[in-house]
């Protein structure tokens, strides 16, 4: 298929797998942000093509993986309400909150919805004036400006019975939050390249510069990724440490202008919890004050909500690269997709769901 | 759909009532105007509670499915040919003759006439393609709200007129793996007319039947070890069902397994694997590596899509994996799936 296929040509891989080989002298212990990287990673079997040297550690860009665990809690307490329809994306769905999760909460009647998009719950909105219609608004940078867009519209609408559940969350403030931490052994990242298709590239460089490591943008596809590591190699190799892009076809050096202007218009940055790394100062998005009648943590009483984390669970080691998933003492035993103890378990993003899926038997 | 007119009489019951189902006149009116209408006038000596049937002297093999798709028309098909294939297929499946169906109807208090009849029409016409009589039924209505439109029952018999054991058990290392077509077409027409999703060229289910295939591959002498239909969970699900069974471990090439261009980029879009993807008109066949060559021409002839493929082989190894060689050249597991697909955020 085209812009496809070429991305996943079997020689080409192996010209670049030997390349890697080729310049690779030394240790190097690389992060992939974006949780479709990890999951591409394992996927095809990149990681298998590398060389022993090339430590790759998986990062925390999985959208399901870091929406803390009081905020899913709200998502069900707010879906079990029978005067509301309650959106959200596909994923969300199955990740377990203190108790139950959001297709349990469907299951005992409550009318939760999976859509494509946040303006698809805007029109759910317009078709059902006499109920309220809440989406839940997770993920990065990349779905943002579709979350911006819906509330925009919205205002102009006059729209009263539709709000986001925001739990919007930011790459390069968890960055900073990985490379300052005591326990870091990340030496070069492949940064997420759709998130950097809206925000471009530039926020980058202060912090290539400040912490001395190289970071490559980079795509989704086999030859994408391979391509992003012979990048970030090389610059490892030769002492530098410069933000490159390798997803060309995709991103540009300022990103989608009208996409940040958007976001900017209606969130500004705000503390966030990440789930299983803490609380990291303005490392997300809220909604500004102009926008406060469209927040569901305003419209709806959510008090007398209690989170209780499973003390089993490792995912927030795992999300900082710390840990892999198959050192869990839970997984595939106490943790699986089918009883999941943690997001990570989740998501088809999630890094302990891609190695259950793909790498049980390694 | 045929375009036939609803012989019921519209400005009377535009749409279906309780009553339809509660064994009254109007219930008669259904059967007598739209039911044997379809499938066949009511037996002399009236309608019984069970239909008898005059089988061979043979083994028989009897398979039944229900069908709730939403929505019930889509591109390719409705549920209609859908309950009618899926039996069909079922039957197929163990290699058997498909003969007679039952049909189940529950219907939702206010569905259309004109909707029920396209229905009816489109299973009579999967019925004559497939060689299947509609022999017994059943209707009941629920009130509105509590279905959606109509939900089918069919069970079908077969039989079998030859000597092999079709089954999970019979597989050996070396066999080699096909399947008949192309893959994942049916889930994600289903998904794209659900989401409303246009692609430039309109996906159809791949819905069919698969008897006469099944058919063709016995009288060429193929020896079929195993066969199995690709529906709810894809070709993976199906190839982790046999290793499982077998307790040999599957081979498979990722490169080998043809999907169309269309619904590799839906699936690309959505965040769905095709492998995982349901189909309605396609099966997995393992046979000696001999008849590889044989079972390929064969099914080359019933081609509905992409041609057969060649996809993988069964391994020596006891241990019930799928292994998939992935694109690029790497291996890693063809894992069952957990619970539905769901569309990935970004």
């Amino acid at each position: 298929m085209k812009y496809l296929d070429e991305y996943r040509d079997p020689k080409l891989a192996m010209q670049l797998s030997q390349e890697i080989h080729h310049i690779t002298t030394r240790p190097w212990v690389i992060m992939e942000i974006c949780g479709g990287q990890t999951h591409a990673i394992v996927k095809y079997g990149i990681d298998t093509l590398l060389p022993k040297k090339i430590e790759l550690v998986h990062g925390p860009g999985c959208p399901v993986c870091v929406t803390p665990l009081e905020m899913i809690d709200r998502a069900l307490s707010i879906a079990g309400r029978r005067d509301v329809i309650f959106c959200s994306f596909g994923d969300m769905l199955r990740v377990p909150g203190s108790t139950t999760d959001l297709l349990s909460v469907k299951a005992q009647g409550g009318d939760v919805r999976m859509v494509y998009s946040p303006l698809d719950a805007l029109k759910i909105a317009q078709e059902n004036p006499g109920r309220e219609i809440i989406f839940f608004a997770v993920g990065f940078e990349t779905t943002a400006p579709a979350n911006a867009m819906a509330v925009h519209q919205a205002k102009v609408l006059g729209l009263k019975n539709f709000s986001l559940l925001v739990s919007h969350v930011l790459v390069p403030p968890a960055m900073e939050a990985i490379l300052s931490s005591k326990s870091n052994r990340v030496q070069g990242f492949l940064a997420a390249g759709h998130v950097c298709a809206v925000m471009g590239y530039d926020e980058y460089m202060p912090i290539a510069a400040k912490y001395k490591v190289p970071i490559v943008v980079t795509g989704f596809e086999p030859l994408d990724i391979l391509q992003g590591i012979s990048m970030c190699v090389k610059q490892l190799e030769e002492g530098r440490y410069e933000v490159e892009n390798q997803y060309v076809r995709s991103v540009t050096l300022q990103g989608n202008r009208h996409a940040q202007d958007l976001v900017s218009k209606v969130f500004c940055v705000i503390p966030r919890k990440w789930r299983g790394v803490g609380e990291i100062s303005q490392s997300g998005l809220g909604l500004r004050d102009e926008y406060k009648d469209y927040d569901a943590e305003l419209k709806f009483d959510l008090t007398g909500i209690k989170t209780m984390e499973s003390p089993d669970c490792i995912s927030g080691l795992i999300l900082q690269g710390v840990k892999k998933p198959h050192e869990c003492p839970s997984f595939g035993k106490k943790c699986s997709p089918e009883h999941p103890l943690g997001a990570t378990m989740v998501s088809s993003e999630g890094a302990c769901s891609a190695y259950y899926r793909y790498k049980r038997n390694s | 759909m045929e375009s036939f007119a609803c012989p019921f009489p519209i400005q009377q019951y535009p749409q279906v009532l309780l009553a339809h189902g509660g064994g009254g006149k109007l219930m008669q009116q259904l059967i007598e105007k739209m039911f044997t209408v379809a499938f066949g006038p009511k037996p002399q000596d009236g309608l019984h509670d069970s239909v008898v049937l005059d089988l061979p002297k043979s083994r028989i093999a009897f398979t039944t499915d229900s069908f709730v798709v939403h929505p019930l028309f889509f591109p390719g098909g409705d549920i209609g040919s859908l309950a009618v294939y899926g039996s069909v297929n079922d039957l197929a499946m163990s290699g058997a003759k498909p003969l007679y169906l039952s049909l189940g109807f529950i219907l939702e208090e206010g569905l259309s006439m004109q909707t029920l009849w396209g229905v009816v029409q489109s299973i009579k016409k999967a019925a004559d393609s497939a060689g299947v009589q509609i022999v017994t039924g059943d209707t009941k209505v629920v009130d509105r709200g509590k279905g959606d439109g109509i939900y089918i029952n069919t069970s079908g018999i077969g039989i079998i007129e030859h000597g092999f054991n079709i089954s999970p058990g019979r597989i050996k290392s070396g066999d080699a793996v096909i399947i008949n077509g192309d893959v994942g077409r049916h889930g994600i027409a289903i998904m794209a007319s659900r989401a409303g999703l246009e692609f430039e060229t309109i996906i159809e289910s791949d819905c069919a039947p698969l008897n006469f295939s099944v058919k063709a591959l016995l009288d060429a002498g193929i020896e079929i070890h195993c066969m199995r239909d690709l529906t709810r969970g894809g070709l993976a699900s199906a190839l982790n069902e046999i290793a499982q069974a077998a307790g040999y471990s599957i081979a498979v090439e990722e490169s080998a397994v043809p999907v169309r261009e269309d619904v590799a980029s839906g699936c690309a879009m959505l965040g769905f694997d095709p492998l995982y993807v349901a189909n309605e008109g396609r099966f997995a066949l393992f046979v000696p590596e001999k008849h590889l060559g044989p079972s390929l021409e064969v099914l080359k002839k019933f081609s509905l899509g992409l041609p057969a493929a060649h996809i993988g082989r069964v391994l020596e190894e006891r241990k019930s994996f799928v292994i998939l060689k992935s694109f690029i050249g790497a291996n890693r597991i063809l894992d069952m799936i957990s619970g539905e697909q769901l569309p990935r955020i970004c």
